[in-house]
């Protein structure tokens, strides 16, 4: 077994003792917004005007933008609080260190780990979302890794950035002033051209834009080409200078 | 060491300081929530801004989506419908966090009360301090928010200066009843109970539709929920559409602040006296 | 501790603390008590500083007279250079000493200390017994609980030994060595398994003596003669040392050796 699979058998082990805690936040809350606000709010917006958001009932155009979110706010969440347990709480990666993994076998280990957690929450989500009937193209199989990949692009910077801070503080502003308005803004729950211009323009370029578009649009059966390859190739490009950055702020932080 | 270990007191009593024993001393536990979010003033002023990015996301940027609602025959921009139904959800997030997660940690992990018992304090200035604390986070959230409301042009009525002391009876309520249930968490994994409570309150309390969506069971449901009482309050007072029913939420809100605050009392006196 | 403390009911008997009655006037009593349990509860979300300033509010006192009084407690506990960081990175001794300052930050008439020391290494309990040795110069009464008798021996005036809940004695800790032990103590160490028989033989030497595994303890008044006795008989242990009785010798004949969980 490779050195990094050795570190990601460790979460996977601790997982098994805490899993049904977080089954609440991976499972169940994606689900009840989904039915809180796109069956909801989606009576009230479809009504009159069929088919008003994109030519689709909203809950369709809900459901792939909450798919993309949930994988942000996993990919981003599992990056801030268990890495500083990692180094300052539990200590688990110098526990790790004292074996011959090496501090890349850790931080890979552990990526590799929130990967496949922001998996099996895009997996069940999915599986959620065909039976709420809202994945009318068979292109929905690709939106998977396209979930995957937006979790992904999430994970890596914040991995590189929690392992730069001494207290939690800093991650509650990431999250407040960070993931809460990318999810309530970057197209998920409306269009952005419902935004003010300038506000256009800001919330094309965020990320999660990035990943909704391109989830929505696998979703719904039209991918649109050259569009999906450029929301494609952002989040690659943001998930390998994550990598490259936590690569070095781990080293910096746990080899003294 | 029992009793009989205590040695004579031949000694004349000092000098004491001057002190008023007795009831009153609840506003000390206040003051010292205030010394130590000195340092963690970042946690007091970020959680304002979740229902205001609310407010612009659903509000704003699903208004013309949604169009109007009706509300007793009148009909409404969609922004204006939600906004008081956030302005219920800010009071009840102010009060919460500390009601719950922070007395936790004071009861079971710091023993922050253990060392307050032993001074002329009592369990009932505990108590009535915490939720003094949770409910002026509360109502510092719901001016911040009624602000925002103002200046956005969302209050509709004359009606709307009583939605801050409808919104404080929100926060009471919620402090109230989350301390309550906080005495009996035993661990952390407890606490998933909280925002399990929470999330569908926030989601499906009528925050963002009108009821009448729902079937009829389920509306008897959410009409039972806390979070619905406040939500239903404070619309009526925001568009200035008044009636009987909403002395009955008021009363439905102070009761469960009330009966919190005594159970809260009650158990904590159990747990820290035993 | 929690009954003087008026933390918990009276489970038996009478108490009176301060002339006041605790079931009555816990208030009262408690804003004459300083208290520091066992496990410290430093308010972990503070700095040192505001711990003292807060614990004193709840008291009641005057915020100006407040800050000096911190300011000197910072001082007494050593801690002044320490007062504005949190309590979480201090280390036991020096947290031990801030919930002593703490609960002196109201000049209480009566301190109660539970196992004051500890868990700390040397350095940390000298400074703390110094500490402790000039609030009793200054007229607090202490009443400590302790499972150290070198810590008894330093500080107490008047000390009780408590058994399973019963007090097995109670003096001085002079009167208790003379009461229950003998002025000094001969150890003897042979080699093997001897101790027993060696014990029979020499047992009309001393007042008592005790077998252990490891040595043999002969209680006298003389420890010097009764070693020369020993060697007369040709007993020749490989390692002899006589010393004084101690109040550990005390607890140990009063309590028995048997360990108690």
């Amino acid at each position: 077994m490779s050195p990094a699979l050795r570190a990601y058998q460790y979460n996977l082990l601790a997982y098994k003792r805490t899993w049904r805690g977080s089954l609440t936040t991976t499972f169940l809350y994606p689900v009840l917004y989904l039915a809180a606000i796109g069956v909801g709010l989606g009576h009230l917006i479809d009504h009159g005007s069929n088919k008003a958001v994109g030519g689709v009932p909203y809950l369709w155009f809900l459901a792939p933008g909450l798919l993309a979110g949930t994988a942000m706010q996993i990919g981003a969440n599992e990056s801030t609080f268990p890495v500083m347990a990692g180094i300052k709480w539990l200590k688990t990666y110098f526990a790790m260190l004292a074996t011959p993994l090496e501090v890349t076998d850790v931080l890979y280990g552990h990526l590799l780990w929130i990967l496949t957690r922001v998996a099996l929450a895009s997996g069940v989500f999915l599986a959620v979302m065909t039976a709420f009937h809202t994945v009318p193209s068979a292109w929905a199989v690709a939106a998977f890794p396209a979930a995957v990949l937006t979790g992904a692009a999430f994970s890596a910077p914040v991995m590189a950035f929690s392992a730069t801070r001494e207290t939690d503080q800093s991650f509650v502003v990431l999250y407040r002033f960070g993931i809460v308005p990318l999810f309530l803004f970057s197209g998920t729950f409306f269009p952005v051209t419902q935004l003010p211009g300038w506000l256009q323009v800001i919330a094309r370029c965020t990320p999660l834009y990035q990943g909704v578009s391109l989830c929505r649009g696998l979703v719904l059966g039209r991918p649109g080409g050259w569009d999906a390859l450029g929301h494609a190739v952002y989040l690659l490009v943001m998930f390998a200078g994550g990598v490259l950055a936590a690569r070095v702020s781990y080293r910096r932080r746990l080899v003294q | 060491m029992s009793t009989s270990g205590v040695p004579a007191f031949a000694l004349p009593l000092r000098v004491l300081p001057p002190i008023k024993v007795g009831r009153g001393r609840a506003r000390l536990l206040v003051e010292r929530n205030v010394v130590a979010y000195r340092r963690g003033w970042i946690f007091l002023v970020s959680g304002f801004f979740e229902p205001l990015f609310y407010l612009l996301s659903i509000g704003l940027g699903l208004n013309h989506l949604v169009g109007h609602l009706p509300i007793d025959g009148r009909s409404i921009p969609y922004t204006d419908y939600v906004a008081p139904g956030l302005l219920a959800s800010s009071a009840m997030n102010g009060a919460i966090f500390d009601a719950t997660f922070g007395i936790f940690f004071k009861l079971k992990i710091a023993k922050t009360y253990d060392a307050v018992l032993a001074t002329p304090l009592g369990v009932r200035d505990v108590a009535i301090g915490e939720l003094s604390w949770s409910l002026i986070r509360g109502t510092a959230y719901s001016i911040a928010f009624l602000v925002v409301m103002a200046a956005l042009g969302l209050i509709a009525s004359w009606w709307a200066v009583l939605c801050l002391p409808a919104a404080m009876l929100v926060s009471f309520a919620f402090g109230g009843a989350g301390m309550f249930g906080t005495c009996y968490m035993r661990s952390w994994q407890d606490f998933d109970l909280v925002s399990l409570a929470i999330v569908p309150l926030f989601l499906f309390s009528g925050v963002f539709y009108p009821l009448s969506l729902y079937p009829g069971w389920l509306r008897i449901v959410v009409t039972l929920t806390p979070l619905y009482q406040g939500v239903a309050l404070l619309r009526g007072l925001d568009s200035g559409v008044l009636g009987p029913v909403l002395l009955v939420h008021a009363c439905y809100l102070g009761l469960l602040g009330a009966v919190g605050l005594v159970g809260a009392s009650r158990r904590l006196g159990r747990l820290l006296l035993p | 501790m929690r009954m003087i403390a008026c933390l918990s009911p009276i489970s038996g008997g009478t108490l009176q603390v301060l002339g006041l009655d605790p079931m009555r006037d816990g208030p009262q009593i408690r804003s004459r008590i300083g208290l520091v349990p066992q496990d410290d509860t430093l308010d972990l979300e503070l700095t040192v500083r505001d711990n003292l300033y807060l614990y004193g509010r709840y008291f009641g006192l005057p915020k100006k007279q407040l800050r000096e009084r911190v300011d000197e407690l910072l001082e007494f506990a050593r801690l002044t250079e320490r007062a504005d960081e949190r309590v979480d990175p201090l280390s036991g001794g020096m947290r031990r000493r801030l919930t002593i300052a703490r609960a002196l930050v109201s000049s209480p008439s009566l301190v109660i200390l539970d196992e004051p020391t500890t868990g700390l290494d040397p350095q940390a309990r000298h400074l703390l017994w110094d500490r402790l040795y000039r609030l009793k110069r200054e007229g607090v009464t202490l009443v400590i609980t302790t499972h150290y008798m070198d810590e008894a021996e330093q500080l107490c005036d008047r000390l009780v030994v408590m058994d399973a809940g019963r007090i097995a004695a109670a003096g001085s800790p002079r009167e208790l060595i003379e009461q229950w032990s003998t002025r000094e103590v001969v150890e003897l160490r042979f080699e093997a398994e001897g101790h027993q028989v060696h014990g029979d033989r020499l047992a009309d030497l001393a007042e008592r003596v005790e077998v252990l595994p490891d040595r043999l303890l002969l209680y006298t008044d003389e420890g010097d003669a009764t070693l020369d006795a020993v060697r007369s008989r040709g007993a020749s242990p490989i390692a002899a040392l006589v010393r004084r009785s101690t109040l550990e010798d005390v607890f140990l004949h009063l309590t028995g050796r048997s360990l108690v969980d």
